[in-house]
């Protein structure tokens, strides 16, 4: 007798791409707009970028509602942060929250792609890459979603970041200028939209 | 006072129906230092005497911030307040997470109600010994509520609680018709002035109060001690010189102090001149 599987999944994919680049003294966060199941679009205007602290922007792809939940869990929990200790969370923290989240709910996910983004305390650009189950690293810049694969090499090749291998470790942060990172962002969607059905080249960006 | 018969724990009456311990509990309230706290249609204002221990020591926190929409000025045991204040917080948190809306503050003040009733039914428990301010913007407008240690709860338009608050009282009691009209800063000076009521001589000063303030498009938050000062300068010159502002508000030829009296004593005379 073979195993019966499951007729109906709690989980959807609703597409999307997001990216972050982290600069000296900046953070660039941007996600498509287009919200898809299956081969149907939902909405061409839905923003995946959620602004959970001062300094510490989040962009999410996979599935929305599981991101949304995600979304109004850290803002929850950095409202109580901000009660007791009288400050806004760093990105740093924000970040080890995140991971902390996603684990809890290692064996039912949040099935969300997450990339984080924003400034550290001190004020550098740091951008943190995140797999569904919590695993994260703190990066140079990163792409997460349907676009990713597409994205990706790209970014390595524009950006020259230096191998984590490395040693000495190199700093991930790129020397370009705020606006020459847009202008990529910009590129880069434009690029993913022209082969990825999931991504349009409408983007929603923020910049730290 | 005779009431030790009645009054080993909150579950016995007494004769006269009576809950000894829930007035003890009250009593404590009026032993703290002064919170009073005034509304207007679209402002709430919160101030408190901030007395510390000793020069060495912080001031004891009695001003919190609950959500954007709501704060609570607490006078009693500090202690019970900051633990309902964190009840507050969270209530706020997961209305908000479940809604998507703020908690309307009327909600707010009867759960804190209910939780203080709990306590007042319990043989293993004891009444909670703080008395609340709670100020707070809803679809409604601003509101302002008093939370006792009883379990009841009144709105108000302007209330003063904790020691002296009764000096504080009589002069929110001249004032209050005009409130709800009130601008924000004409608020803001009206706590002050109550303020300086409950200090009965003291010098006023930023270092010794707190001012809180929330209203439409004004998410709650407490006024530094800067800006304070700089609102006490600009009332006390005003009140020794002329008090035609003041006049405008309260019944006339009431306050005409005389440029040379002290305001302290001054401030103690014009009640009695009614």
């Amino acid at each position: 007798m073979t195993k019966q599987h499951a007729n109906w999944s709690p989980y959807d994919n609703n597409g999307g791409t997001c990216v972050a680049i982290a600069g000296a003294d900046y953070c660039v966060i941007a996600a498509d707009t287009r919200m898809s199941t299956g081969y149907n679009i939902l909405t061409r205007d839905y923003s995946k970028i959620c602004k959970l602290a001062d300094k510490c922007l989040m962009a999410s792809s996979g599935f929305q509602a599981d991101v949304r939940a995600l979304q109004k869990q850290l803002s929850a929990r950095h409202l109580i942060y901000q009660h007791q200790h009288n400050k806004q969370m760093s990105c740093p923290a924000m970040a080890q929250l995140l991971s902390n989240t996603l684990y809890y709910k290692r064996f039912f996910p949040y099935y969300a792609f997450n990339v984080l983004g924003g400034l550290d305390t001190e004020g550098k650009g740091c951008v943190y890459t995140y797999d569904a189950v919590g695993s994260y690293e703190r990066v140079g810049y990163s792409a997460q979603g349907s676009g990713a694969t597409l994205i990706t090499p790209f970014l390595d090749n524009q950006l020259k970041s230096p191998s984590p291998l490395l040693l000495p470790a190199k700093d991930a942060v790129t020397p370009l200028t705020e606006d020459e990172a847009v202008d990529l962002v910009k590129v880069v969607f434009a690029s993913a939209t022209e082969r990825d059905i999931y991504t349009v080249s409408s983007c929603v960006y923020r910049v730290l | 006072m005779f009431r030790n018969q009645y009054d080993t724990d909150v579950t016995t009456w007494s004769p006269a129906g009576r809950l000894f311990q829930v007035e003890y509990a009250m009593e404590a309230v009026k032993q703290g230092s002064a919170a009073i706290g005034l509304r207007s249609k679209t402002h709430v204002v919160l101030a408190c005497v901030n007395k510390a221990n000793s020069e060495l020591s912080s001031h004891q926190k009695k001003i919190f911030k609950v959500d954007d929409h709501i704060g609570v000025a607490i006078a009693g045991l500090t202690a019970d307040g900051r633990v309902l204040s964190r009840y507050m917080r969270s209530e706020c948190i997961n209305y908000s997470f479940t809604y998507e809306s703020p908690l309307p503050v009327g909600r707010l003040v009867v759960q804190l109600a209910d939780k203080a009733q709990v306590c007042t039914q319990r043989s293993w428990k004891r009444p909670f010994g703080v008395g609340l301010l709670v100020g707070g913007l809803d679809e409604s407008g601003a509101h302002l509520y008093y939370n006792c240690p009883s379990g009841n709860y009144f709105e108000y338009q302007a209330f003063a609680i904790g020691s002296r608050s009764q000096a504080a009282k009589t002069y929110l009691e001249r004032k209050f018709e005009s409130f709800m009209g009130s601008s924000r800063d004409d608020l803001i000076k009206d706590a002050l002035f109550a303020i300086k009521e409950t200090l009965q001589g003291e010098k006023l000063k930023s270092s010794i109060c707190t001012v809180a303030v929330l209203g439409v498009g004004e998410p709650f938050h407490i006024l530094d001690q800067e800006t304070v000062q700089q609102l006490i300068n600009e009332h006390e010159i005003v009140e020794e010189e002329a008090p035609a502002e003041q006049e405008a508000a309260a019944a006339a030829d009431q306050d005409a102090p005389p440029a040379d009296e002290a305001p302290p004593a001054d401030q103690g005379a014009a009640p009695m001149d009614i």
